[in-house]
């Protein structure tokens, strides 16, 4: 399976729109967090400034969201983790009101009621969650929901390594391969669950090798690089859209961040985080676009260009939106 | 940790993390796992430095798997260990609330008191920093709800030092709930009230004695956790008013203090209950109750009040959140209107 110029320069265009976001999101998170805005002894308060809470970047994790995403359509399913943005993004979640929800504003995706973790865009078929290992239940209940309803749609589960460790992994593999539901489980291995290294807590290398114990495909891909996730995607997404089951992926892929945005990272090497900025995909995808002639410097020029825009113009809606009421708060317990 | 005429000031997590390693050097059996409870020191700082004092024989980070891991507390428990097995949030119970309420709550008592499940589950509680209904609920409610385990709730640094030494000693599994907005921590704005002298010299601080925090005539605030900052605040400004409150700080759910509770209220016949959790059947449910149930003998001015969350999941939004958490203003606001009504006969 190899991906056509148009796919190639749309994964290329919403990596870079991905990117740009969160190295926005990191300046932006940093307003009025630090001294002197806020109380003596403090050396940071998470719960000041326009975007207050935890704050999960995914900035380095491109290719997996784009090259899953590259596949799918309005109608399949996508649940994503606590490190929520790539996922969204390139499942075409609006951007200005993922951002103004992030904000908390009334504008925002749920008027503010969810946050940065939970973003919910039943439109796109997006949702995700603050809790580790929740995204796969869901997401096997979708693809059972398309199968009853004889639709060709399928799900995809987004998980960190860390979260396979949790019961509802083997469960939800278990159910998948007994029901044979169209869903696709992708992992992605970014090395560390907060401070504690996948070598420490994961008995197998590969959670991809986890899919023999249920009957279920297992791929590894082994580069952070959206053609290869490009094409075990799309392998896997056909399989569960023409009736052939369920996939597991593991990609080994790369948090350039901390785990949220105040994170020492007392835990890790700083030697690691530049040595995954040297194996960036998105320079080395620009340079096979260019390469095989796909675009040339004016075409990539424009493309950055008109990213950069598309995030400013979200940065710039949310900012400017108003608050909700605080009255708003008792709404929506029940529909 | 500035040290002043002998004594020492400690944050809560500094307080916590001293009582760990106090009672790790006195008692072989106990040990700590959790998630980046290691080289990090627990993402709250309660288990900061005991990486480097005990080794990862005694100081385990686990996977993320809460079900295996407090399960596991529980076995070693069984076998005479006395394990300590953070839970990072109290909101990611749920993946484990098996093994915690059909397992560690009702073992002893099933066995007819034969086995023995000396577990401290550490966690944290709490919002007011916007990170949503995922990450902010208290939730002790629902633990005291289930018979067989002890609930700790501690507000300042002395009592967190004690109640958890009393903790790790007792041979019942032990929840001890700590608010992220008093722990101290350098990335969080907190009340500095719960940084507090703290003795070098092990000590036990008892469960179920509450404590009043100040004493007063004309009103009862009965909380615990951060609120008892808040509720500080606010007797503060209602002073200026001319409104004495006495305020109660519970400590532990499990055991209750309620005899505490009725002796204040006989005195201030005026009660106020300001919690953190949610209002429907809850800790405030509860503390209304007793009074009620003692209404032959107290004589009440007012009818009882409560303040909590009103049955909402916490807001993400900023403006949403401050409304739905009890803050300074509420319960000042909630005494006047006390102290302003009538019981009619």
């Amino acid at each position: 399976m190899r991906c056509t110029p148009e796919e190639a320069l749309w994964m290329y265009e919403t990596m870079l729109v991905i990117r740009k976001y969160e190295e926005t999101m990191v300046k932006v998170y940093m307003e009025g967090k630090l001294p002197p805005h806020i109380q003596k002894g403090l050396a940071f308060d998470i719960g000041s400034g326009p975007v207050p809470g935890e704050m999960h970047l995914a900035a380095g994790q491109e290719p997996v969201a784009v090259g899953v995403c590259v596949h799918l359509r309005d109608d399949d399913t996508v649940v994503g983790t606590h490190r929520p943005h790539h996922f969204a993004i390139a499942k075409k979640v609006p951007l200005q009101a993922m951002t103004a929800e992030i904000f908390g504003k009334a504008t925002g995706l749920s008027r503010g009621k969810g946050g940065h973790m939970h973003l919910f865009d039943p439109a796109h078929k997006f949702s995700c969650s603050g809790i580790e290992g929740a995204s796969m239940p869901p997401a096997c209940g979708a693809a059972l929901a398309g199968k009853k309803l004889g639709r060709d749609s399928v799900a995809v589960a987004v998980l960190g390594e860390g979260a396979a460790n949790q019961g509802t992994f083997h469960e939800s593999l278990n159910l998948a391969g007994v029901w044979q539901l169209p869903v696709v489980f992708v992992v992605e291995d970014n090395g560390w669950a907060i401070s504690v290294k996948k070598e420490t807590a994961t008995a197998v290398t590969s959670n991809a090798a986890r899919g023999a114990a249920y009957g279920i495909p297992g791929v590894d891909v082994a580069e952070n690089d959206p053609l290869a996730v490009y094409e075990a995607a799309g392998e896997a997404i056909e399989r569960a859209r023409t009736g052939g089951g369920p996939t597991i992926i593991e990609v080994k892929t790369h948090r350039l961040l901390g785990h949220f945005q105040g994170d020492g990272e007392v835990y890790r090497p700083k030697e690691e985080v530049s040595g995954l900025r040297e194996l960036d995909a998105i320079p080395a995808m620009a340079a096979r676009l260019r390469g095989e002639s796909i675009a040339d410097d004016d075409l990539l020029s424009e493309i950055d260009e008109r990213a950069e825009r598309t995030v400013a113009a979200a940065y710039e809606f949310a900012r400017t939106s108003p608050l909700p009421e605080p009255a708003e708060a008792l709404e929506h317990v029940f529909v | 940790m500035a040290a002043s005429n002998g004594q020492r000031t400690l944050t809560m997590a500094q307080a916590i993390s001293e009582a760990m390693a106090s009672e790790m050097e006195r008692d072989e059996s106990v040990f700590v796992m959790g998630e980046d409870i290691g080289s990090y020191g627990g993402i709250f700082g309660a288990t900061a430095g005991l990486l480097d004092r005990f080794g990862p024989e005694r100081v385990i980070d686990t996977p993320i798997s809460e079900a295996g891991f407090i399960g596991t507390a529980l076995g070693a428990a069984a076998e005479g260990m006395r394990p300590i097995a953070e839970l990072m949030f109290v909101d990611f119970f749920g993946v484990a609330m098996d093994q915690i309420y059909n397992h560690l709550a009702k073992n002893t008592y099933m066995s007819n008191g034969n086995v023995r499940l000396p577990v401290v589950i550490p966690t944290a509680i709490g919002g007011g920093y916007s990170d949503g209904a995922q990450h902010s609920q208290c939730l002790y409610a629902t633990f005291a709800h289930v018979p067989g385990l002890k609930v700790v709730v501690p507000s300042n640094a002395y009592d967190a030092k004690g109640l958890m030494i009393e903790a790790i000693r007792d041979d019942n599994p032990v929840l001890y709930l700590f608010h992220k907005g008093i722990m101290g921590l350098a990335w969080m704005s907190y009340f500095e009230g719960a940084t507090t002298q703290v003795p070098e010299e092990s000590y036990t601080v008892p469960f179920g004695q509450a404590r009043v925090v100040r004493p007063g005539s004309d009103v009862t605030i009965v909380t615990l956790s951060q609120m008892v900052h808040k509720a500080q605040l606010a007797a503060e400004d209602l002073a200026g008013r001319g409104v004495s409150a006495e305020i109660l700080d519970l400590r532990t759910l499990v055991p209750l203090d309620r005899d505490a509770v009725l002796t204040s209220v006989a005195k201030t016949r005026r009660l106020l209950i300001a919690d953190e959790d949610y209002l429907s059947f809850g800790l405030s449910g509860e503390i209304a109750a007793i009074v009620a149930e003692h209404l032959d003998t107290l004589h009440m001015e007012a009818p009882v009040r409560r303040l909590a969350v009103p049955d909402v999941p916490i807001p993400y939004s900023r403006p949403l959140e401050q409304a739905v958490i009890p803050q300074v203003t509420d319960i000042v606001a909630a005494v006047e209107e006390l102290v302003g009504s009538r019981v009619t006969a």
